[in-house]
């Protein structure tokens, strides 16, 4: 981890209260797909903690949902603006694990975090699938950014709008892979979970205090004991998940 | 000597700063960002008898100027904290460390506070009898004089080292508690924990802490705390740490004219993890700017 000061180099609005934001600056304790950041933003006390889309050597991309009153703040933020940010948080994705073809399954905001490692997958030459889920069809961002990269690309859509109509679950039945990679909401990873015929690893959301492991404030119980969301997590295997009864 | 140093019941601290239990863990997160033995000490997570998991998530809620916390003391459990905790800090901390230490009755104080009290790496106890998440155990203890009495006495009876009591703000006199652990024998006492606070989820419209209240810490309780820990000072003759929402070089020397001999940061290491250092550093140039030559002759300077 790394506190840096990063600049805002764009802020833009991808889908209805989606936003994409670059920050340029050194970013170099950013190390694996999966991982995240944390940023200040003035008038708020806690950081926000933001799964990073892409990375290159100066700079890293988010994805966010303005969802509460630091997101909305975050939208006003204009080029130029320095931003204190905690770089290179969370364990990250396996990579090692993920065999020849890999199936990477975002829901929402859980798209973001699988840009990156669509990425890394594709540039050793793994065969990759990625499930997009969306509510609608006016919310999808970013899909056509996986085709880019050479990534076989599933939309999902609960309304039917576009792609197959239902969940992330409802495509990947009939599918063969050799690993699983999700990110979405819990109730997204859970079905996923109970639905994936290999190994796997998921990516979890709580509240965090600090997001580098100090104040046990987002801990989970896994079968392997307590883990702290932030820095043990937030990717857990599949085979050390413990869901609520 | 130097201009920060100042004695915490007889032990010298290079300066006052000691980041506060429960924001600090172990030591070992922070000792990877910094060289920790710049601190004064630290305070480490509060430990009790039995492994604790704490309570279920969300346990983080951010409030203005501040946040709600409701972790409910997770914690390894006294012995992993012995073998595996203290073994581990010996390698990145050389200097004595505060032993943080939470109970459910008043032999699980006394069993934990005796075997920490063994470890030679132990410089003080500090005994939460304050800790607002949990149910049937800490802040019962704190908020009634006689019962805090209870604690130090059966603490002070299993352990050698220095006690220090740490308070809750969650009562009516906090003079009355003070002074009551200071005739039990307590070596010093530490105050504040945290304001007994909570948050509704607008869109469940239900608590937003799944233990329904958290304590309140960050800059918000700052002006409580000092106004505690001013009025505890003038009451007691015992060593007096002060924290509560401290976050700055001005709040620590703020603190120390209010009577406080040492100061404990909490939240801000959480928002900032090198603020310590920071504090540490810009020290000397705020002393200076209001002509203060050594920090130990400030301590009680407002009483």
């Amino acid at each position: 981890m790394e506190q840096q000061f990063l600049t805002v180099t764009q802020n833009s609005r991808l889908a209805p209260a989606v936003y994409k934001m670059r920050l340029e600056g050194d970013v170099t304790a950013i190390t694996k797909p999966g991982q995240f950041i944390n940023i200040k933003l003035d008038g708020f006390y806690l950081r926000r903690p933001i799964s990073v889309y892409d990375l290159d050597e100066k700079s890293v991309t988010i994805i966010y949902k303005a969802v509460g009153h630091g997101t909305e703040y975050m939208t006003t933020l204009e080029n130029g603006a320095k931003l204190d940010v905690l770089t290179g948080l969370g364990n990250g994705c396996d990579l090692s694990r993920a065999g020849e073809k890999p199936l990477l399954l975002g829901g929402g905001l859980g798209v973001p975090p699988m840009y990156l490692l669509a990425k890394k997958l594709i540039a050793q030459e793994k065969t990759v699938t990625a499930i997009l889920g969306f509510n609608t069809a006016e919310e999808i961002f970013c899909a056509d950014e996986f085709e880019k990269l050479g990534a076989k690309v599933i939309i999902t859509t609960t309304d039917g709008s576009s792609g197959v109509k239902g969940f992330v679950t409802d495509a990947m039945k009939e599918l063969s892979y050799t690993h699983v990679f999700c990110c979405g909401p819990e109730p997204m990873l859970r079905a996923v979970y109970e639905n994936c015929k290999t190994s796997g690893q998921f990516s979890f959301e709580e509240r965090m205090g600090c997001g580098f492991g100090a104040c046990m404030g987002c801990s989970c119980k896994t079968i392997t004991g307590s883990k702290r969301i932030c820095k043990d997590g937030p990717v857990l295997f599949k085979e050390e998940i413990l869901w609520d009864a | 000597m130097g201009r920060l140093t100042t004695s915490l019941c007889g032990i010298e601290l290079d300066n006052p700063v000691i980041p506060a239990s429960g924001t600090f863990g172990y030591g070992c997160e922070f000792a990877e960002l910094y060289d920790i033995n710049i601190l004064g000490t630290f305070s480490f997570k509060g430990t009790t008898r039995e492994p604790r998991y704490g309570n279920t998530p969300p346990r983080i809620a951010e409030t203005p100027s501040g946040m709600l916390n409701a972790v409910g003391l997770q914690n390894p459990g006294v012995d992993k904290v012995i073998s595996e905790e203290l073994p581990a800090l010996k390698k990145v901390f050389h200097k004595p460390v505060m032993a943080n230490v939470s109970g459910f009755s008043l032999e699980e104080y006394a069993y934990v506070c005796g075997r920490l009290d063994a470890e030679p790496q132990i410089g003080w106890l500090e005994v939460n009898i304050s800790c607002p998440n949990v149910h049937g155990g800490a802040m019962a203890f704190g908020t009634e004089p006689k019962s805090a009495a209870k604690v130090t006495k059966a603490v002070k009876k299993a352990a050698k080292k220095p006690v220090i009591i740490k308070l809750t703000p969650n009562v009516t006199d906090i003079v009355s508690v003070a002074k009551a652990v200071e005739a039990a024998g307590a070596d010093g006492i530490s105050l504040i924990n945290t304001l007994l606070g909570m948050r509704i989820n607008l869109s469940s419209k239900k608590p937003l802490l799944a233990n329904t209240t958290g304590g309140l810490s960050g800059p918000a309780v700052f002006p409580v705390a000092l106004r505690m820990v001013y009025q505890v000072a003038k009451a007691v003759k015992i060593p007096v740490i002060g924290l509560g929402g401290i976050s700055t070089a001005e709040d620590v020397i703020e603190m120390m004219l209010a009577g406080a001999c040492a100061v404990q940061v909490g939240a801000a290491n959480l928002i900032d993890p090198f603020v310590c250092p920071k504090i540490i550093k810009q020290l000397p140039k705020t002393m200076d700017k209001y002509g203060i030559k050594n920090l130990k002759d400030i301590i009680g300077g407002a009483l």
